[in-house]
């Protein structure tokens, strides 16, 4: 193992020992790398980075750890009854498993438990610095980094740090996507996105529209219709209903029992049509509308209770929402519903305000990278992004795997240059790459990948990197 | 050893079914920031196999001691069918359990499941006393040495070690007798897996590994101890004169000392 470069936390008195650009006091932090964010990417990140010798400043805007997972933290996204939608194998880190005697679909409240238990053991609270947001990062010589941050409000001074490396774990799953509707203004009920939505209590008596089935749509449309007085609930298409168990297992489990046999993915769609044939049935004599796409073709929905709900009648199933008026909703097919609680589940966009759009090949500047391995920069060799994917499983095994990885690469830089000079090369020809069957176009699908297909990229990249 | 593996789809698809596990442990008086040690007893032993004296000279050295007793062992769960994967499962579990990255020491078979482990939790560090990797050598020599102990076990009977195989002669008849008494059984399966399990998977953030044995030891010849000693890069420390159960034999201080000297040595463990 190499020995650490840790130089101890970037003093505030210290005399800085460079000035940087406009003149701007730089404090050096030779080799350590910075990591932007403590949510499960972030911690991940410390801790591969610390196994592989490197010393690791943190910087985390909120004063806890567990990002999306911290329900007291402002932007956290979820809500009261938030369960995995991925059994515990698949949402584990590698190498630091759930215990056994928690469920296969454990609560968000034993999630963040998790995440404190993984910070704890292996030590990682002492590198990071709460409370503090990191405003700019900027590309310095050397492949070296800028780094500026201050505390979170913008209170107190800023300050720059030079790092050798960034790792940026900053999630993108807390700026809402708030669709723009006609009349929307004028609408006299209650609207709110469902980022806001914390708990049934304030569903409790009324009539509710949700609009959008990602699985926070289906989750809240499935509360609502235990607490409200009316649920309708708006797609602007038709989806397949996973349930979570199937075949007595839960399903995830199932599906890759088949992807380490290797089946074919049109083989596996057409066992999954079939599976929930078995046992959701026909879903159009519900008045659910048709999938226009075949299963794996849009982010999974798993829950095994929407169906169930919209069979008591408790759910009533809507199309798009086609313009607002003070006291309605008008819908697509020209139908007026009047609800008073209008809740938009569609979803997240990514948002990297700290950098140049351009050093991310972010050309629209919306928020979507243009990386291979939705981790690498074509030109910048020591940026790297971590947890940038959204896939059909748990996402921190693959943010444990990218970090694994960049750790790597970066000792690669020092022992084996030519090694490192390889894997920039093929950044640069195949960033934009895809690893997941071919999906539908929306935002929500910027960064879906196949959990089976992404890893065993990860582990090409590896094995390329380290072989003989 | 094989490749490191990111995709484990079949490992995933079929999660190893928990078991209640018997965890014994002594505890510094002082708490002085030594990373907690894990005991992995080796097939037919259990917690009591440490409980008995490296527990405590451990903890009273300074560092968190546990140790536990494998599925289908000790105090544990019984567990007839058990793998050498639910093995290796148990002592991750209980491992990331701990509340710091603990050191692993096996013995005996258990170094094997310890090696195992490894692949699946970042050890501090590893300490793998007069390890049983299997192979048919090691069955030869146990065979030559305890014949009617081991032959059962090549049909899926129990292993019986035996008081010669397992302690010198300067332990008490009495002491051998009473440990001799309280062995009990591996699952058949995983008895097999010593005649061909799959190599271990590479052990995951590079722990440090520490091989000890005993010369003397009828049950891993010096060439088994040799050859796991060179996998991990090192030489095995020698404790000539005891018995393959160093944590029982009469001078089960020796090689306690010599595994905390060197934690306090090794920079990763200190
Ligand atoms: C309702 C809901 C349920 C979900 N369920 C699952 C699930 O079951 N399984 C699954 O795998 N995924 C699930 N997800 C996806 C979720 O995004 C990830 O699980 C996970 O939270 C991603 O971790 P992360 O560390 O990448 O991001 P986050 O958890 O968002 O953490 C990012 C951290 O960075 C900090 N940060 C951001 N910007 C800055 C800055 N400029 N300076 C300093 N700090 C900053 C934030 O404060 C935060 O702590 C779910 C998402 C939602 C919305
Ligand atoms: N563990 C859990 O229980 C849990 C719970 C909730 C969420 N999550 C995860 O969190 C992430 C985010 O999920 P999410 O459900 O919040 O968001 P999401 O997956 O992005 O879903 C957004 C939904 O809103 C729809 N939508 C988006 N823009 C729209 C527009 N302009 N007009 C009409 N409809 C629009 C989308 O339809 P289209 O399909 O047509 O784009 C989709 O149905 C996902 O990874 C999800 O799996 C997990």
């Amino acid at each position: 193992m190499s020995t650490s470069t840790d130089h101890g936390r970037p003093d505030p008195e210290a005399t800085p020992s460079a000035l940087g650009r406009d003149d701007r006091p730089v404090s050096d932090r030779g080799d350590t790398v910075c990591v932007i964010g403590a949510g499960a990417s972030g911690l991940t990140a410390i801790k591969n980075l610390r196994e592989h010798g490197f010393g690791v400043d943190c910087y985390e805007r909120e004063t806890g750890i567990g990002g999306a997972w911290n329900w007291r933290h402002d932007r956290s996204p979820v809500y009261a009854s938030t369960h995995l939608l991925s059994s515990k194998p698949f949402t584990q880190f590698p190498d630091f498993p759930m215990p056994d005697s928690w469920p296969d679909y454990p609560h968000h409240s034993q999630l963040l438990s998790y995440f404190e238990r993984y910070a704890d053991h292996f030590d990682l609270r002492s590198h990071i610095w709460f409370g503090t947001e990191v405003i700019r990062v900027e590309p310095a010589a050397g492949d070296r980094w800028d780094v500026t941050t201050r505390s979170t409000g913008g209170y107190g001074p800023e300050r720059t740090s030079q790092y050798a490396a960034v790792v940026v774990a900053n999630g993108h799953n807390w700026s809402p996507k708030l669709p723009r509707y006609e009349g929307l203004e004028q609408f006299r009920g209650e609207i709110m996105h469902a980022s806001s939505y914390k708990d049934p209590a304030q569903l409790r008596g009324k009539r509710v529209l949700v609009v959008g089935a990602g699985n926070t749509g289906c989750d809240i449309a499935v509360e609502a219709a235990q607490q409200a007085s009316r649920c309708w609930h708006s797609t602007r298409r038709g989806y397949w209903y996973a349930p979570k168990y199937v075949l007595g297992r839960p399903a995830d489990q199932v599906n890759d029992a088949l992807l380490a046999m290797r089946v074919p993915l049109r083989v596996r769609q057409w066992l999954y049509h079939w599976t929930l044939r078995l046992t959701v049935g026909d879903l159009t004599r519900f008045g659910l509308p048709k999938p226009d796409h075949r299963v794996y073709e849009t982010h999974p929905i798993a829950n095994s209770q929407l169906v169930y709900y919209v069979g008591h009648g408790a759910i009533g199933p809507v199309p798009d929402v086609a313009r607002f008026h003070p006291y309605a909703v008008e819908l697509a097919d020209g139908r007026e519903i009047d609800p008073e609680l209008v809740i938009f589940a569609t979803g997240y966009l990514p948002r990297f305000e700290f950098l140049d759009a351009s050093v991310f090949g972010d050309s629209a500047g919306v928020g979507r990278p243009t990386l291979w391995l939705n981790a690498f920069t074509p030109g910048h060799p020591t940026l790297a992004v971590a947890g940038l994917v959204q896939p059909d499983s748990g996402l921190f095994t693959l943010s444990h795997w990218q970090t694994v990885l960049f750790a790597r690469l970066l000792l690669a830089r020092r022992d084996r240059p030519e090694r490192a000079a390889a894997f920039a090369q093929k950044v640069r020809d195949r960033a934009g790459e895809r690893y997941s069957a071919h999906v539908k176009d929306s935002s929500r699908h910027w960064f879906e990948v196949g959990h089976a297909d992404y890893l065993r990229a990860v582990e090409r990249a590896l094995h390329d990197l380290e072989g003989k | 050893m094989s490749e490191l593996r990111i995709m484990r789809g079949r490992e995933w698809s079929r999660p190893v079914r928990p078991a209640r596990r018997e965890v014994l442990s002594a505890t510094p008086e002082l708490e002085e920031g030594r990373p907690p040690l894990l005991f992995v007893p080796g097939f037919g032993h259990g917690a009591w196999a440490f409980a008995e004296h490296w527990l405590g000279h451990a903890a009273s050295r300074g560092f968190p001691a546990y140790a536990m007793s494998l599925r289908g062992h000790g105090a544990s769960e019984a567990a007839p069918e058990a793998t050498l994967r639910a093995y290796a499962h148990d002592v991750v579990q209980v491992a990331a359990g701990l509340p710091r990255q603990a050191v692993l020491v096996g013995h005996g078979a258990g170094a094997l499941v310890v090696a195992h482990a490894l692949a699946r939790y970042p050890a501090r560090g590893a300490v793998l006393v007069a390890p049983v990797f299997g192979g048919w050598g090691v069955l030869g020599a146990a065979l030559r040495r305890n014949p009617s102990g081991t032959l059962p076990a090549v049909f899926g009977g129990p292993l019986r070690l035996s008081r010669g195989q397992l302690f010198s002669r300067e332990l008490p008849d009495e002491e051998a007798r009473r440990h001799v008494a309280r062995l009990g059984r591996a699952g058949r399966r995983a008895q097999w897996a010593l005649l061909g399990a799959p190599d271990a998977e590479p052990a995951v953030g590079a722990p440090p590994v520490l091989v000890l044995g005993s010369p003397d030891d009828r049950v891993v010849p010096t060439s088994a101890l040799n050859g796991v000693a060179r996998r991990y890069g090192s030489a095995p420390l020698l404790f000539p004169g005891m018995g393959h159960d160093l944590m029982l034999d009469a001078r089960w201080a020796e090689p306690i000392d010599a595994i905390l000297d060197w934690l306090e040595k090794e920079p990763a463990t200190r």
